[in-house]
């Protein structure tokens, strides 16, 4: 595949790939990073009582923490995963997606779907209480009551309806490619398949055909769906394409690579129920749940194995080539997101830690520590390439990695630890305020990471900015000038 | 199989997202199909509990309800309840308030009674509103345990309440002042009124025991 790959011409990937639909994803990604992390930010001041802007209605941080979710997961994620997308399965499969005129259209579809949810999250409940014709209205204007799944019920068929476009789209070059595919493309078309089942599955029956506890069991596939069977296999199979290109050397083991992917087709959609321990959900299907967790962190450490073998030899890599860096340290966070899964799908430690911020910490550790990281570390290789200009300043980039890595690592470090502490406050039947006065040091500490890692971005964007504006200034230059950051200039 | 396009499809994709599904989703709701589903006016007509404190509401605040609700009939409270449960997941209370009591960390002796499948079968929860995150404590059993008065001056501003609150101020529920609750204001006691309210043990704190005793108990 990357032998194939070298020799098209530039002229040929061109036609391949269109440059402008990758960046517009790109950017249009960061815009909604950037209000996410904003909205975080509000949440994380309400919590320390340093909220500048209280009793606004429309600042209510419990709207802006959804905003705060799901700008990541289908502004940011989406987003930066088609633009990818866009970019990687024309050049392994050598082909064109099906329509270049539909790749637009969805791009302004999906844009209008996430700015139409943060909307109506944001305004909808507002403007049913204040507009007389919509009082009596029997559905909600606002947000959804399903976590991840906000998204207000009459947005949920346009989303749905674009995902089957995104699938048919990619799907059409990869359907004619012939022989064995590459492990990258196994993972995409599962998940074309999984995102659309899962959004289907999440959004619809809770809402309109389940109540009570089915339907939590069914919202537990949903969430975990969501990062498994969408998040995770887009980001494994780019990890896939890139790292080998940039290392320029194949996967330690294709045998390890068939047992990831094979073991996280099978027990990742069984993991559902460990979101919901020691609810009403049988308590048989919460063990299964448990068991075929524990599974997954088996599959796991194979990928990261594989990886890490495959990095073997060319370790000096992580010092001088940005985006690898990037790649391995999201890796390492996986290992230690594993690692914190391992204790915390347990019955004993979900007793202690179930509510607190230890999950919280988790969920960071995932979706920033280690798909955002792949997701920069991607934009980092490719932004010279999509715009022909090398970065404005490889310094910026650097700051952009370390304020982001190290946030990370505060933040994860201090809202794990303390989960802990919430969790001992809570079964020692102190009265409640004391669980909150005694998380104050662990959110102030929060809110500080949050400000590195919004510092970060901010190097980025304007980085981005300034590349963006030379680029302009010098017209389209050969493609060899990106070399400096990200290797070969495949 | 394994590396074509076929297996990957059929077998990863519909197979076993399949088979996850039916294990997963389909057992529970076979196990369930019994307990029937029930209505708001359902939820509504059988409990004299919530129908006390709303009206309690209407004696408390009675320009505002009746402004905004007439009478506390049945029918109004039904409707009370469906907004109010719209108001907690727009606001996204959910996201600080879980709503199940577990059987373990002595959540019983903070709580009450742990939470049981029937509690959930009804239109209101519909998602299910079992949160994820505790902020502030579980809320399935907050109906009686705090007047009417007190929720409202607490959503108005919770600081005057609670000291060192760190839950968001709510004014817009309100017509300026916290005895004045608007529509959805008095919607949204209600709802938090009607949380356990179902429960022989309502209100909880009424069966109030020592700590010490209690713990003794066990
Ligand atoms: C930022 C998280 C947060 C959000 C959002 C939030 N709360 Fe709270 N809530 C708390 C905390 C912390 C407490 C405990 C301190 C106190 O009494 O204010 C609390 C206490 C309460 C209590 C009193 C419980 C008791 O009996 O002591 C009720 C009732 C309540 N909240 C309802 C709501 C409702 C309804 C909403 C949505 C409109 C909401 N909360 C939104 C954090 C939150
Ligand atoms: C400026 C940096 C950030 C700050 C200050 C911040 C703050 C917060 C806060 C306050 C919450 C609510 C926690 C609670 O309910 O107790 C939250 C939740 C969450 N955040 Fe962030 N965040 C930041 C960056 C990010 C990034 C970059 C991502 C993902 C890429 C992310 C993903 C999430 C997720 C998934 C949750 C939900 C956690 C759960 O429900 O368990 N956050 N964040």
């Amino acid at each position: 595949m990357i032998d194939t790959q070298r020799a098209t011409t530039p002229v040929a990937d061109d036609l391949l790939v269109d440059r402008r639909l990758v960046a517009s994803y790109f950017v249009a990604a960061l815009v909604f990073m950037g209000i996410s992390l904003l909205a975080g930010m509000l949440m994380a001041l309400q919590l320390v009582h340093w909220n500048p802007l209280r009793g606004i209605e429309l600042l209510s941080p419990g709207r802006w923490r959804m905003i705060h979710t799901n700008a990541i997961a289908y502004g940011f994620l989406a987003n930066a995963f088609l633009g990818a997308l866009h970019w990687a399965v024309p050049r392994l499969t050598l082909r064109p997606v099906l329509s270049q005129s539909l790749s637009w259209f969805i791009f302004a579809a999906w844009q209008f779907v996430v700015l139409a949810t943060a909307l109506g999250i944001v305004v909808g409940p507002t403007l049913q209480a204040n507009v007389p014709a919509l009082q009596n209205l029997r559905w909600s204007l606002g947000a959804q009551g399903l976590e991840w799944g906000e998204t207000p019920t009459w947005i949920d068929p346009l989303a749905l309806a674009g995902l089957l476009l995104v699938a048919v789209n990619f799907m059409a070059p990869i359907m004619q490619a012939t022989g064995p595919l590459y492990v990258t493309l196994w993972y995409f078309l599962a998940a074309f398949v999984w995102t659309f089942l899962t959004y289907a599955m999440g959004n619809f029956l809770p809402q309109y055909a389940l109540a009570g506890t089915s339907a939590g069991a069914v919202g537990g596939l949903f969430i975990h769906d969501l990062v498994g069977l969408f998040v995770t296999p887009l980001g494994w199979g780019l990890m896939y394409y890139f790292v080998p290109i940039l290392l320029r050397k194949p996967m330690w083991s294709h045998a390890l690579s068939l047992v990831g992917f094979w073991g996280l087709a099978f027990f990742y959609p069984l993991n559902g129920i460990h979101h919901f321990l020691y609810t009403p959900i049988p308590m048989f299907l919460q063990h299964g749940a448990i068991i075929s967790t524990v599974a997954v962190e088996m599959v796991v450490l194979t990928v990261i194995i594989n990886f890490f073998a495959t990095l073997r030899g060319s370790g000096r890599e992580i010092v001088t080539n940005l985006p690898i860096r990037w790649f391995y340290t999201g890796m390492v966070y996986y290992a230690l997101t594993c690692l914190q899964c391992a204790m915390q799908t347990t019955l004993t430690f979900q007793a202690l830690i179930h509510f607190t911020d230890w999950v919280v910490g988790h969920a960071h550790l995932v979706m920033f520590g280690v798909f955002s990281m792949w997701l920069m570390g991607i934009m980092t290789y490719l932004f010279p390439r999509l715009w022909h200009t090398p970065w404005y300043s490889p310094a910026l980039c650097e700051w952009h990695y370390w304020l982001s890595a190290g946030g990370m690592l505060v933040m994860a470090t201090d809202l794990i630890l303390g989960g802990v502490f919430q969790g001992f406050y809570w079964a020692s039947l102190a009265p409640w305020e004391v669980s909150v006065d005694g998380s104050q040091p662990f959110w102030i500490v929060r809110v500080f990471a949050g400000l590195a890692i919004l510092g970060g971005q901010i190097c980025f964007f304007y980085n981005l900015y300034m590349t963006w504006r030379e680029s302009r200034a010098l017209g389209a230059r050969p493609l060899e000038a990106a070399a400096p950051l990200g290797t070969a200039a495949n | 199989m394994f590396e074509g396009k076929s297996g990957v499809l059929l077998v990863g994709g519909l197979g076993f997202f399949a088979f996850a599904f039916l294990s997963n989703a389909v057992v529970p709701m076979l196990m369930y199909r019994d307990l029937p589903e029930q209505t708001t006016a359902e939820l509504v007509a059988k409990n004299s509990n919530l129908m006390y404190q709303f009206e309690e509401l209407s004696y408390r605040y009675p320009e505002q309800f009746k402004q905004h609700f007439g009478e506390p009939t049945t029918d109004q409270c039904a409707e009370a309840l469906r907004l109010g449960r719209q108001i907690y997941v727009s606001e996204g209370c959910w996201h600080c308030h879980s709503q199940f009591v577990r059987p373990v960390s002595r959540e019983e002796d903070r709580w009450g009674p742990v939470s049981a499948t029937w509690e959930y079968q009804n239109e209101l929860q519909r998602p299910v509103m079992f949160g994820t995150r505790r902020v502030g404590p579980d809320l399935c059993r907050e109906g009686g345990r705090r007047s009417n008065d007190w929720h409202a001056a607490h959503f108005y501003r919770p600081k005057l309440t609670s000291a060192a609150s760190p839950m968001p101020e709510y004014p817009w529920l309100f017509d300026g002042a916290p005895d004045k609750p608007n529509r959805r204001g008095l919607a949204l006691i209600t709802y938090v009124q009607w949380l356990g309210s179902w429960l022989e043990s309502y209100p909880d704190y009424e069966a109030y025991q020592p700590l010490a005793e209690r713990l003794k108990e066990k």
